[in-house]
């Protein structure tokens, strides 16, 4: 009671008395200083692009341009983003759902199994992957594994289909080698660095008491990352998941070498389609009518709200199965 | 006093150099980047140091909202400025914005069928087809109507487009719009447009690498990377229908033709008898009044601009050829003087004085 109020006497002081110091005075200012900018730097960012989209939003409704399935720059000059946000949420949690397996298994073996001088070794080389420029890794994409998947996988498989299962050919699209399968492949790779990082964090930060009661009860190895460990850290896979589809959502450069490009719905399997980063790279430069630029930037504010929403829900997430996590096991 | 004369001279010094330096800021277009920056390069030693030219590649698109917002000096694009863009400009300086043209850009049709490397011949109503999905096989009987000495694969065809907005995709597609009523009335012509088939890859370098890798792709880059990077491409039929293999000269051929006085036009599919027919101008942007722009400060900049647009549409066009890109035709240098007399500052017209004492006279 004492202790509460002194700190409330303390509060009501205006700052300036509290931190006498000038090293404190100059440490804080700076610290609030920095800490708002950043506040105040999303908040201008959003709003420049609500103010260079608003042409676009007025024009096509607020509902109406990210529902609509139209890009038509140069005869009607309309505008709306389905294709656009399909492109994206179809490759992202396509990229999401192929790395998960492997991302799991990479941070479990690296924390759990391996040696400690192999687990270094494996966990620099799958950062090395995270840390090689997207641009790069498009290139290689063009030179080396289009060209591969189309003749091993996508030709072989489309002219299986056309022999077995012609009902298949139109959901399979054109096997040239870009499109949205083969973004989505490229995607998962370069998320998986992501999602192993994370997990391996949210496994190493098991507290070895709940190991140590598992092996108490007698469970094997396996038993104890299936029943102790992982259950303990979901809340964690879980944020690293999301962040990784965050990182997924906003790839650009590999993506739009790799699609194919292809404004217009529907999507096939191996044929071509469209993001939203892909298609701002694409047309930004050359966009000359107002209408089309300011729709590009309404792509780029539907694209900012997507990401935001995204951070938010790994947030919440982290927060509500963080306790529960541990204690129903 | 030592200490005194010391500063007046380094005074002296810098108002030397700086009223000695010029720089001409220029931005927009990426295709005309070389040869301006090749052009700044030469001019800069022919007026010893004293002009320089900064050109940003920003793209078209950029180059136009630069020059209306009156940030650069002049513009650069691949699509002259819409009727709504001139009249807006005209009522916040009082004067024209004149679109000069200052290069060439060609776009030719590139291939990858094995066996036939040289010499295919295509006209634009097969292009157009091809470019709708509507003829999907190269051995479709209207392609080797063209070709009967070639034996065509039954490939199946594939469309390579640009996927980044660009003055090549705007040229191409105002050909296959000019020669097509369809194509004109459901895809049109503009920077980026919406391909009814085909996959896009980023640049001239995209749609090349990609056209090399995959058996029975056409698609379109311009002509100069056509030629450095040896792909195969496609002679066209013109409306002549003389069968124009592309070269420089073909291109300079097809602008020489009967230009409207602000040399806003298009010449795809042009009337001229040996043009090429997939060509179009890369223009230049100035304000009519020099003073009005606010990026230009004082005269001397103006003047020095002007003198720049003068060396480029005359001696800087010797550059052309090297760097891959077609000289402009008489006629269009006719309409670029007519254009530059024009130019003033402060109501004094400086844009005749100096065509005056040059040699265009």
């Amino acid at each position: 009671m004492k202790i509460n109020t002194i700190n409330y006497e303390l509060l009501k002081k205006p700052i300036s008395l509290i931190y006498r110091k000038p090293g404190d005075r100059i440490f804080l200012s700076m610290a609030v200083f920095l800490g708002i900018s950043i506040v105040l730097l999303t908040i201008v960012m959003a709003f420049v692009l609500y103010g260079e989209s608003k042409e676009a939003i007025t024009r096509f409704g607020v509902l109406g341009f990210p529902l609509k399935a139209v890009w038509d720059p140069a005869i009607n000059l309309e505008f709306g983003a389905l294709t656009f946000i399909a492109g994206t949420l179809f490759t992202s949690i396509g990229a999401l759902v192929l790395s998960f397996v492997p991302a799991v298994a990479i941070a479990i073996f690296t924390a759990e199994y391996a040696p400690r001088w192999l687990s270094v070794i494996v966990d620099n080389l799958v950062n090395l992957i995270a840390a090689v420029p997207s641009v790069v890794v498009g290139i290689w994409g063009i030179f080396v594994f289009t060209p591969w998947m189309r003749d091993c996988v996508y030709m072989p498989f489309f002219s299986w289909s056309t022999d077995n299962f012609p009902a298949l050919v139109p959901l399979l699209g054109n096997p040239i080698g870009f499109g949205m399968s083969t973004a989505t492949i490229i995607l998962a790779l370069m998320v998986l660095p992501y999602t192993a990082a994370l997990t391996r964090d949210a496994i190493r930060l098991v507290p070895r008491e709940q190991r140590e009661a598992s092996w108490a009860l007698g469970a094997t190895h396996r038993e104890v990352i299936l029943m102790a460990v992982l259950p303990y850290s979901r809340s964690g896979i879980l944020a690293g998941v999301i962040l990784s589809f965050g990182r997924a959502i906003g790839e650009t450069m590999a993506v739009a070498m790799l699609i194919g490009n292809k404004n217009t719905l529907p999507f096939t399997l191996f044929g071509p389609g469209a993001t939203m980063p892909s298609v701002i790279i694409n047309e930004f430069r050359e966009a000359v009518g107002n209408i089309h630029y300011s729709s590009l930037m309404a792509v780029g504010l539907a694209l900012f709200a997507i990401s935001l929403i995204v951070n938010l829900l790994a947030a919440w997430i982290s927060r509500k199965f963080a306790f529960a996590g541990g204690q129903m096991v | 006093m030592k200490k005194q004369i010391l500063l007046t001279a380094l005074l002296l010094l810098t108002q030397v150099a700086y009223s000695e330096r010029i720089d001409i800021i220029g931005a927009g277009a990426s295709f005309p980047a070389p040869l301006i920056t090749a052009m700044a390069d030469s001019y800069r030693e022919l007026t010893n140091q004293k002009v320089t030219v900064n050109y940003q590649s920003i793209g078209s698109g950029g180059g136009i909202r630069q020059f209306s917002e009156q940030t650069i000096m002049f513009g650069m694009t691949e699509a002259y400025l819409k009727d709504d863009i001139m009249e807006s400009i005209e009522k916040k300086s009082g004067g024209k914005a004149f679109n000069m043209p200052i290069t060439l850009a060609d776009v030719v049709a590139v291939y990858n069928l094995p066996g036939i490397e040289k010499g295919l011949v295509l006209n634009g109503e097969v292009l157009t087809d091809i470019f709708s999905g509507k003829i999907k096989k190269w051995n479709d009987s209207r392609i080797s109507k063209l070709n009967p000495k070639t034996k065509l694969p039954s490939l199946p065809i594939t469309v390579v487009h640009r996927s980044d907005g660009s003055g090549t995709t705007n040229i191409w597609t105002s050909y296959l719009s000019s020669v097509s009523k369809e194509w004109a009335q459901k895809v049109g012509f503009a920077t980026s447009v919406n391909w009814p088939v085909g996959i896009g890859a980023y640049g001239n370098e995209g749609v090349a690498g990609t056209v090399r890798n995959s058996p029975g792709s056409i698609g379109y880059v311009s002509f100069s990377y056509a030629l450095l990077n040896k792909i195969s491409y496609a002679y066209l039929v013109n409306s002549s229908g003389n069968t124009i293999k592309p070269s420089f000269s073909a291109t300079t051929a097809a602008a020489d033709i009967d230009l409207p006085e602000d040399t806003r036009a298009l010449f795809t599919n042009t009337s001229a008898a040996k043009g090429y027919p997939v060509a179009g101008f890369t223009w230049m942007l100035v304000y009519e009044n020099l003073d009005k722009n606010k990026a230009i400060t004082n005269q001397n900049e103006a003047e020095e601009l002007v003198k720049f647009l003068i060396w480029a549409i005359t001696d800087g066009q010797e550059l052309s050829e090297s760097l891959g890109y077609a000289k402009l035709p008489q006629a269009a240098v006719k309409r670029n003087v007519a254009m530059i007399k024009q130019l003033k500052w402060e109501n004094k017209p400086i844009g005749s004085q100096l065509i005056e004492s040059s040699k265009l006279k």
